[in-house]
């Protein structure tokens, strides 16, 4: 485009000044025209002398400052009009912006200083504004055309000038994007704002003057505190200075970890509030005291032990009853003066932080896919290593040595995968060596999930002994067991890969995906067995609180009867008040703390075990190497064990799995959220000095952003995998009778219905009710069908005409 | 020191500097901090004016390890002598192009004008060969051989170069260059 249109301003170079010779000057003017619609005919003539003149001027102005553009002789006059035809705010190209520049910059014909600011605008005004006239395409003006030249001010020109200070105030916003230094950008800065300082007010003559000049000053007001704001809210990221050092010394892909972790403690700390400040504030704040309910309350038999430090890690005894879980909280409609509909809120904010957490996943998905660009693209590949692989943020010598050989490698392995390209290999063997690797990697797969099974059996063995005889290992055997699973398989995937002889991006992605294979595996084995357990307790449970239950209604029978023979009490009291101590009360099963329990003390032995993890296996061996390499046969710290590198991939499925455990388990214990954002506080602090004090810069370095959207995806399906249980069992499962906030319900989303009989106006609940007719939601599920067909095949569209402009290009 | 170096440039500079920048104001006042630290201490006071000589803001840690050093001092310099010393708006032009929010035009343009090695407007066959020898690093068995590197500059031109001329002009460039998705991520420095 641009090309076309200095050969045709070349040709016509110096034939301006000759009135309407020649085919090039009458189509300027005719666009011109066409640009400028209700433009009276006779000021134009006028104008395009004088643009004449003054355009020659600048030609010349500008070859003598573009010395350096080969070959551009003119970018010139018909660039004007040219420009009137495209839209204004989508194509301006750079020259045009400046050439722009030098009109509103050099008033006078000849001006060869751009930069002189124009304190006699007045007098030109009236050209300036013609000239601007050319350049819209928006036409705001007045409708009036019949207003004639004589009055000082008419509404157009008011209109024209009102233009020209937004075109003003949009240069002084888009300044920054401009390549030039920033003497020139100062003073185009200063002459613009002294422009509209100067005919704002100006503006201002005329009907609403004085709600003009508030408003303009309340949009100097806003920008000024959106500034402040911005400002306010870089200086609020944390560990910035932390993260830019990482950078510095491994590049950004590690840092990219970092600023991932960094991101997800935000998730948290929003989950945190949400949980912290609806949930376990107003229990503890307005709820019945601990004590006051049997629910509350310890019970006898575990009394003594309650306070011990192994109970507490357990996290049974006190800190089981207590707001942490599902069980502590009454199933009381209201609660306090505030009238704090607990139930409600507990519902609310289990439903409100899985909503909040798909938003927030999908709304960074679609920007990663914004600046993906055209996705994996290969058609650049030489390019792209050669103007884009070196990190600019790398400072550090060592650092810098690595890039250099990695950026050599990676040269001269793409010349020769472009000239072997087509070579044959043995595909037979590789073939077989791929099938068989699968293999391996699917039996891997297929032990971890049948040993967790067997372990969480185990454990439900111990459980019902009594844990108190068995030692360390039998009570923690489950969490230690998943977690070493989660350690010591994912380097057996990557030794089982170097059977297949893949590129390495595509030996990572297997590997990603095996490793996402057996967390999830490993999860859902447990879930299941999990539930299989508390199947089995229940079934125990309820039948021995059957007898209990017995127990009592023959209890409360022979007090009633001996309450008889005193007379005292009135025949028919339906229950006489037995002053039992809620600590001896029998309770039912609440399978719900028991979960929650389950996932607390599987994120804390997690947690535990990534950071014994760290110690152990990068900086004892760190030390080790540093400090037995003057005593050992070989070189430590070249041959094996040598220093570690940062496991990228590892550490960040570790990140997204622990994830998946708190979105599954903060519906049953509302403390998980805080559990995380201590975990993910430590972790940073933890791995930080790790990452700076053990590790080795990789050898081979691979850019994160790739697999960026890659990682987002996993968290959504994680996230989308991790509330299916918890959904499954609000709509389908009883909660348990005698715990937590939805005990007396038949299932958890009434508290639903409940709320809208009572809190709402019947004709609402009139509206809900039709509202979830399936004969309402089944069509409206089609509609969602269809309209995702209908985006899809646009965006599918676009896609093509894409690659159709591509190849125009081309 | 934070706060000394906040009253030492005048606020409506600043505001100035903050709207014809893609930085901050903290990141202005640090580098107005680092800035100054490469001056001798007399000259300190007037650091707005000042100039640095080349082998001083080369010994700054973030462009210490860049083998693009010299030709970024280069391509910001504003210095008539032509010896790239670099005022403090030509420090802080540096800093908004290789920052975080600049976008990705800009960061393109002055890309090109980094790549360029001798000033001409394209990137032809001796500027690709300079580029590779820059990122091979220094020592002499990392560079490539002379069939490598001339089968890799005929590979790059073969993507690259859409008219065919023979060398990458810019649009070229900014071309190719927009639809790296590692681009706007690696070509960034933070001070």
């Amino acid at each position: 485009d641009g090309s076309d249109e200095n050969e045709e301003g070349s040709a016509a170079e110096n034939e301006e000044t000759v009135k309407g010779t020649g085919r090039k000057r009458a189509t300027p003017r005719t666009r011109r025209g066409r640009a400028r619609g209700r433009d009276r005919h006779g000021d134009e003539e006028d104008e395009d002398d004088e643009d004449g003149t003054r355009r020659a001027g600048h030609r010349r102005h500008r070859n003598r400052r573009r010395g350096r553009a080969a070959g551009n002789e003119a970018s010139d006059s018909d660039m004007e009009p040219a420009k009137a035809r495209k839209n204004q705010a989508n194509q301006k190209s750079k020259e045009e912006e400046e050439e722009e520049d030098d009109e509103k910059g050099g008033k006078s014909g000849k001006g060869k200083n751009e930069k002189k600011v124009d304190k006699k605008a007045d007098k030109k005004g009236k050209k300036e504004k013609a000239n601007k006239k050319k350049k819209d395409k928006k036409k705001s003006g007045s409708g009036s055309d019949s207003e004639s030249e004589e009055e000082p001010i008419t509404e157009e020109e008011l209109a024209k000038l009102k233009e020209e200070v937004e075109e003003k105030k949009k240069l002084i916003a888009t300044l920054r994007n401009k390549p030039w230094k920033m003497k020139k950008k100062l003073s185009v800065l200063k002459e613009a704002q002294l422009f509209v300082e100067k005919f704002e007010g100006a503006l201002g003559k005329g009907k609403g003057k004085k709600f003009y000049a508030y408003k303009v000053m309340m949009t100097k007001k806003w920008m000024k505190f959106q500034r402040d704001f911005e400002n306010f809210k870089t200086a609020c990221i944390p560990w910035e200075m932390k993260i830019k050092e990482i950078e510095s010394h491994f590049g950004s892909s590690v840092a990219s970890y970092f600023i991932f972790l960094r991101w997800m403690y935000g998730i948290n700390m929003i989950l945190f509030g949400l949980t912290f400040g609806l949930v376990m504030v107003p229990e503890a704040l307005m709820g019945k005291p601990y004590g006051s309910l049997p629910r509350k309350t310890v019970p006898r038999a575990e009394e003594a032990t309650a306070m011990n430090f192994a109970t507490l890690w357990d996290f049974s005894g006190f800190a089981q009853y207590s707001v942490l879980f599902y069980g502590y909280y009454n199933n009381q409609r209201t609660i306090g003066w505030l009238k704090f509909r607990m139930p409600l809120s507990y519902f609310l904010v289990g439903v409100g932080s899985i909503g909040y957490s798909f938003m927030i996943v999908t709304r960074t998905m679609a920007k990663n896919a914004n600046d993906d660009g055209g996705g994996d693209d290969t058609s650049f590949n030489f390019s792209w290593k050669m103007f884009t692989s070196w990190d600019y943020l790398i400072g550090n010598p060592e650092t810098a040595d690595n890039k250099f050989a990695s950026i050599t490698t990676s040269f001269k392995e793409a010349i020769v995968e472009e000239q072997e390209s087509r070579k044959e290999e043995n595909i037979h063997l590789t073939r077989f060596l791929r099938v068989l690797a699968n293999f391996l990697a699917l039996c891997t797969l297929a032990g971890s999930g049948y040993l967790i099974f067997f372990v969480v059996r185990r454990s439900q063995q111990f459980a019902l002994e009594g844990l108190e005889n068995y030692g360390w290992w039998e009570r923690n055997e489950v969490n230690t067991v998943m977690s070493l699973l989660g350690m010591f398989c994912p380097t057996l995937f990557d030794v089982i890969s170097s059977l297949e002889n893949y590129h390495p991006r595509i030996a990572l992605r297997w590997q990603l995906g095996r490793i996402f294979a057996l967390f999830l595996g490993n999860l859902y084995t447990f879930i299941i067995a999990l539930m299989d357990e508390i199947n089995l307790k229940a079934r125990y449970f309820l039948s021995f609180t059957m007898l209990e239950e017995e127990k009592i209604v023959k209890y409360n029978m022979t007090i009633w009867e001996a309450s008889l023979y005193n007379g005292t009490i009135p025949e028919n009291s339906t229950a006489p008040p037995i002053q039992v101590d809620p600590a001896d009360v029998p309770r039912g099963p609440c399978w719900e703390t028991m979960v929650g329990q389950e996932f607390v003390r599987l994120t804390v032995s997690d947690m535990m075990t990534t950071y014994i993890t760290i110690l152990i296996g990068d900086f004892l061996r760190a030390v080790f190497v540093r400090f037995f390499n003057y005593c050992w046969c070989w070189d430590l710290e070249y041959g094996f064990p040598s220093y570690s590198e940062f496991d990228i991939s590892g550490n960040v499925l570790g990140l997204i799995f622990n994830q998946g455990m708190i979105w599954m388990g903060s519906f049953y214990a509302p403390c998980l959220p805080a559990i995380n954002v201590f975990r993910l506080h430590t972790s940073m602090y933890l791995q930080c000095w790790a990452v700076m004090c053990c590790n080795v810069p990789q050898e081979r370095v691979f850019k994160a952003s790739r697999s960026n959207n890659f990682y987002m995806a996993m968290l959504l399906f994680i996230l989308f995998l991790s509330t299916l249980p918890a959904v499954y069992t609000i709509v389908s499962i009883p909660p348990s009778f005698d715990c937590g906030p939805f005990s007396g319900k038949t299932r958890m989303y009434e508290v639903i219905s409940e709320t809208l009989e009572h809190d709402f106006p019947s004709w609402f609940g009139k509206v809900f009710g039709y509202a979830s007719n399936p004969g309402l939601i089944l069509p409206f599920i089609l509609l969602m069908v269809l309209s995702l067909y209908y985006l899809n095949a646009t965006s599918k569209s676009y896609k093509e005409a894409n690659l159709e402009l591509k190849k125009k290009l081309q | 020191a934070m706060g000394g170096s906040a009253s030492l440039i005048p606020r409506d500079l600043l505001a100035e500097y903050q709207e014809l920048t893609f930085l901050s104001k903290q990141e202005i006042l640090l580098a107005y901090k680092k800035f100054s630290e490469l001056l001798p201490k007399e000259e300190r006071e007037s650091a707005c004016s000042a100039r640095v000589p080349k082998s001083q803001i080369l010994t700054l840690p973030e462009l210490r390890a860049n083998p693009f050093r010299h030709r970024i001092c280069h391509v910001f310099s504003t210095s008539e002598g032509g010896d790239d010393s670099m005022s403090f708006e030509d420090f802080l032009d540096m800093l908004s192009v290789f920052s975080d929010s600049a976008t990705s035009d800009i960061k393109s343009h002055y890309a090109f004008r980094i790549f360029d090695f001798d000033n001409d407007g394209t990137l032809d066959w001796k500027d690709l060969e300079q580029l590779v020898n820059c990122l091979t690093g220094q020592g002499e068995e990392s560079r490539l051989s002379s069939e490598e590197m001339e089968q890799l500059i005929k590979n790059i031109l073969e993507e690259s170069d859409i008219d065919k001329d023979g060398t990458i002009n810019i649009s070229e460039f900014q071309h190719v260059v927009s639809r790296s998705p590692d681009f706007a991520s690696s070509f960034k420095i933070v001070l």
